[in-house]
């Protein structure tokens, strides 16, 4: 069973730094760390502090709202330090890291689903999967009409899911199962329409096979061919690398936060993927892995859609890749200048070599000022879904509730609008403006 | 360049919070950011950003404008020698002597327009600390391209103010205002002034200085029900008369082609605005009653503002409709109501701004309709998986 999606609106922007097709072993790090800020939604209550020990799989801290959603170590170790933030937010539990990881033994129960449940929420991994609407982590107590799990990036400089995951096969395919016993509906698995790979063997799924141009493989795109979210529903999505680690939970009784993620960007030394676990500080390989120290930008994630981890250091715990790039804190001299300077793709024709699809080498310069909206026409060309982006934008920016769940809120999220922050001529930061509006949905909706 | 740079970065601190001229500040970093685009990076959202921002999107709509502008200076002057080496005032005048008549007749209007224009603009954004914005570039140099050369400089200062500051800033600046601030500009002269803005004296330059003139526009004959002395030819090329920029269909094309070509301009409106234009074009010449109903439809296309109005003006993003599918509808009617006006009303022979000004305002309601349409099917899905 599959389903086809060719998708037309979008734009592929091809960057240099693209991972090269080899996996090395990344060097064990000192720190690990678990960002709660990451997972929307939840409002941390710490169970440890600094100085306690813990195994990979032991209790960091659980949510507030729900105190069965854990959160666990990836390693095994001693808490080094709990960093907070603004009105003493906690931004990261700093684990320091053991030589060798000792893994907490959990009793994976699958006869049931109740017993699946409390398995993921009791090892933690229930904390990875997200839920549409609002994007956050979701309420055990309510059951999926469909689960979504992507194996497939079309952001710059993603990972190849079918070369990275190669040896975690059986992994996934259990993560899958035991996934498909939490819904009543189907599990879905997101796959490069143009490749066959060991991804569309996978048994017990239904296969969505994209093609086209950024954001063809986001959830959403698949979400809204097959099961478009109206209010009451709820589905979850889940990162293909999340799922194997479930798998694994499940046919080894551990939490193995080990991954293979790629090394991207212009300002890698020598782009390929590294095996690795969650939450490795990667400062401590800066050297070898970037060209220069100064004026580069970590990204955990694409650079569309990923976080700053140049200050923090810490891999996050859904990013498969990390980018290096350029900063682009210098003046450009008539930078404005149309046909002059720095080549860019985009919806307009303004470079002399606008038709070229080659790898371009882009820094973080926003390139402008940020201005009220003018251009209208941009944002539709990169958005595929069937939502008019300016006008639920402008709802988000009023709050006006009805008319954000009118204009489609519940079938969106931030990475859905990555592309029109990258277009946008007036400089609009529309992920953190849909963020905003979600988070005002959650509030007076529920 | 580096030393440029560095000059205006010592001086930047006077102008930040705090500064001895805060106040200043917007006027500071819009010199600034005209010499350089800023050193800011991302902090939110998507780490890398297009290189276009809204000063290359305005500067791509002045360099489309320019052709129309170089010809309409050179037409100023040739319609000045024609007239006036046919009165006997003039030996006949080469090129070069045409286009520096014209030279003298248009940069002071351009010279007013902006300095009026980016006056007004540059006090509100400091009133209001806020960014100087870039849409009077464009507005700047479509304003005496719609006026005819004769106009009073006070009259052109006066309907830039009334543009900038009623079509423009009262709503809040670029972006936010609901009319063309140029088309706010004519229509003000037009109405207020009607005497400068019509009949056969003032679409020639010193028109009033000899007798037995014949400066009437191609729409002014039509309207008085006689026989038009231009070719199509002319009406294409834009040697006759007419306002400043708006005569050369040749040059406009030359202009739309690098809008429609960098996608700057919406290339559903024109093509729309076009299908409207012919469409009612052709009805009235299947109707045929007068003069200007006779009149070819392919002609209509070529004469008055039509062409320079779905060009330049129609397609303004902000006052346009702001959906692909409203835009659709909003070029039609555009070019649909042109042809109407021009036709049924000949006391306004320029239909094109009417029906430009009128679908200004219909826009919100025409964007509001296809995105209510988007909704209603949202909502009836909702409504069906409630009842499964």
């Amino acid at each position: 069973m599959s389903v086809s999606i060719k998708v037309k609106k979008g734009l592929d922007i091809r960057l240099l730094g693209e991972p090269a097709y080899a996996v090395e072993e990344l060097p064990r790090s000192r720190l690990y760390a678990i960002k709660p800020p990451e997972f929307v939604g939840i409002n941390p209550r710490l169970s440890v502090q600094a100085g306690d020990r813990v195994l990979a799989g032991d209790l960091l801290f659980y949510s507030k709202y729900n105190p069965d959603i854990l959160f666990t170590s990836p390693v095994s170790g001693t808490v080094k330090e709990v960093v907070r933030g603004k009105r003493r937010m906690i931004l990261r539990v700093v684990i320091e890291a053991d030589e060798k990881d000792e893994y907490k033994k959990i009793e994976p129960d699958e006869s049931s689903r109740e017993g699946i449940l409390k398995t993921l929420l009791k090892s933690g991994l229930f904390s990875l999967i997200r839920k549409r609407p609002y994007d956050t982590v979701p309420e055990p107590s309510q059951r999926p009409k469909a689960i979504y799990i992507r194996a497939y990036e079309t952001a710059p400089l993603s990972p190849d899911y079918a070369f990275a995951m190669e040896n975690r096969k059986e992994d996934l395919q259990k993560g899958i199962q035991i996934l498909s016993k939490l819904t009543e509906g189907k599990v879905y698995l997101i796959v490069d329409g143009a490749s066959q790979t060991f991804l569309n063997d996978m048994q017990g799924v239904a296969l969505v096979k994209v093609t086209g141009p950024h954001p063809a493989a986001n959830p959403s795109v698949a979400i809204a061919h097959t099961n478009p979210i109206s209010q009451g529903d709820v589905l979850w999505v889940l990162n293909a690398w999340d799922v194997a680690i479930m798998g694994r939970l499940f046919l080894k009784g551990i939490y193995d936060a080990t991954k293979v993620v790629a090394f991207t960007g212009s300002m890698m030394k020598s782009p390929k993927y590294y095996r690795l676990k969650q939450g490795a500080y990667l400062k401590d390989f800066s050297e070898d892995l970037l060209k220069t120290k100064e004026n580069v930008r970590l990204i955990g994630g694409n650079p569309l859609t990923g976080s700053n981890i140049t200050e923090d250091g810490f891999l996050g715990m859904f990013d498969n890749s990390v980018t290096a790039l350029p900063e682009g804190n210098q003046a450009r001299f008539f930078g404005w200048m149309p046909f002059l300077g720095t080549s860019r793709k985009t919806v307009y024709r303004l470079n002399f070599d606008w038709f070229s699809n080659k790898k371009r080498d882009l820094d973080t310069s926003l390139h402008g000022e940020e201005r009220p909206f003018v251009m209208t026409e941009e944002a539709e060309e990169v958005m595929p879904l069937d939502i008019y982006p300016i006008h639920l934008l402008k709802a988000c920016l009023t709050g006006d509730v009805d008319k954000m769940e009118q204009l489609g809120i519940l079938e969106v999220v931030p990475e859905d609008f990555a592309l029109v922050d990258y277009v946008s001529s007036s400089k609009i930061n529309a992920q953190e403006i849909i963020r905003r509006g979600l988070d005002v949905m959650m509030v007076e909706i529920g | 360049m580096k030393s440029l740079h560095d000059l205006l970065k010592k001086y930047e601190k006077l102008f930040l919070t705090g500064g001895k001229y805060e106040k200043l500040g917007p006027a500071y970093r819009a010199f600034y950011t005209f010499l350089y685009t800023p050193e800011v990076v991302t902090e939110k959202g998507a780490h890398i950003r297009s290189s276009i921002d809204l000063k290359r999107v305005m500067f791509v709509v002045v360099m489309a404008l320019i052709p129309a502008t170089l010809f309409g200076i050179w037409n100023t002057g040739h319609q000045y020698y024609v007239q006036a080496v046919a009165a006997g005032i003039e030996p006949a005048g080469g090129f070069w002597s045409e286009f520096l008549f014209g030279l003298k007749k248009v940069l002071p209007m351009i010279i007013v327009s902006y300095v009026v224009g980016l006056g007004i603009e540059f006090y509100f954004a400091i009133k209001r600390g806020e960014e100087v914005n870039e849409g009077y570039l464009v507005t700047g140099l479509l304003i005496p391209l719609i006026m005819p050369v004769t106009i009073p400089l006070w009259i052109l200062a006066l309907s830039v103010a009334f543009a900038v500051i009623f079509g423009k800033e009262v709503f809040g600046g670029t972006g936010m205002n609901i009319v063309n601030p140029a088309l706010t500009a004519r229509a003000f002269a037009f109405f207020s002034y009607p005497a400068t803005m019509s009949g056969n004296l003032v679409w020639v330059a010193n028109a009033d200085h000899y007798d037995a003139v014949s400066g009437e526009t191609i729409l002014g004959y039509l309207a008085q029900n006689k026989s038009v002395p231009w070719s199509w030819w002319d009406m294409f090329t834009g040697t006759i008369p007419g306002s400043v920029g708006e005569t050369s269909v040749l040059m406009i094309l030359i202009g739309l082609a690098l809008l429609l070509f960098t996608k700057v301009g919406s290339w559903r409106i024109v093509l729309s605005g076009l299908l409207g234009g012919v469409l009612m074009g052709i009805l009235f010449n299947v109707w045929g009653e007068n003069a200007l109903m006779q009149f070819p439809w392919w002609q209509h296309l070529m004469v008055g503002g039509f062409a320079f109005g779905l060009a330049f003006m129609a397609t303004d993003p902000v006052t346009a409709a702001q959906t692909n599918k409203g835009k659709w509808i909003y070029g039609f009617l555009i070019g649909a109501l042109a042809i109407t006006i021009r036709v049924l009303n000949p006391a306004y022979p320029e239909g094109m701004m009417l029906a430009i000004l009128l679908m200004n305002v219909v826009a919100p309601t025409i964007d509001y309709l296809v995105v209510e349409a988007n909704a209603k099917k949202r909502m009836k899905r909702k409504i069906l998986s409630v009842k499964a």
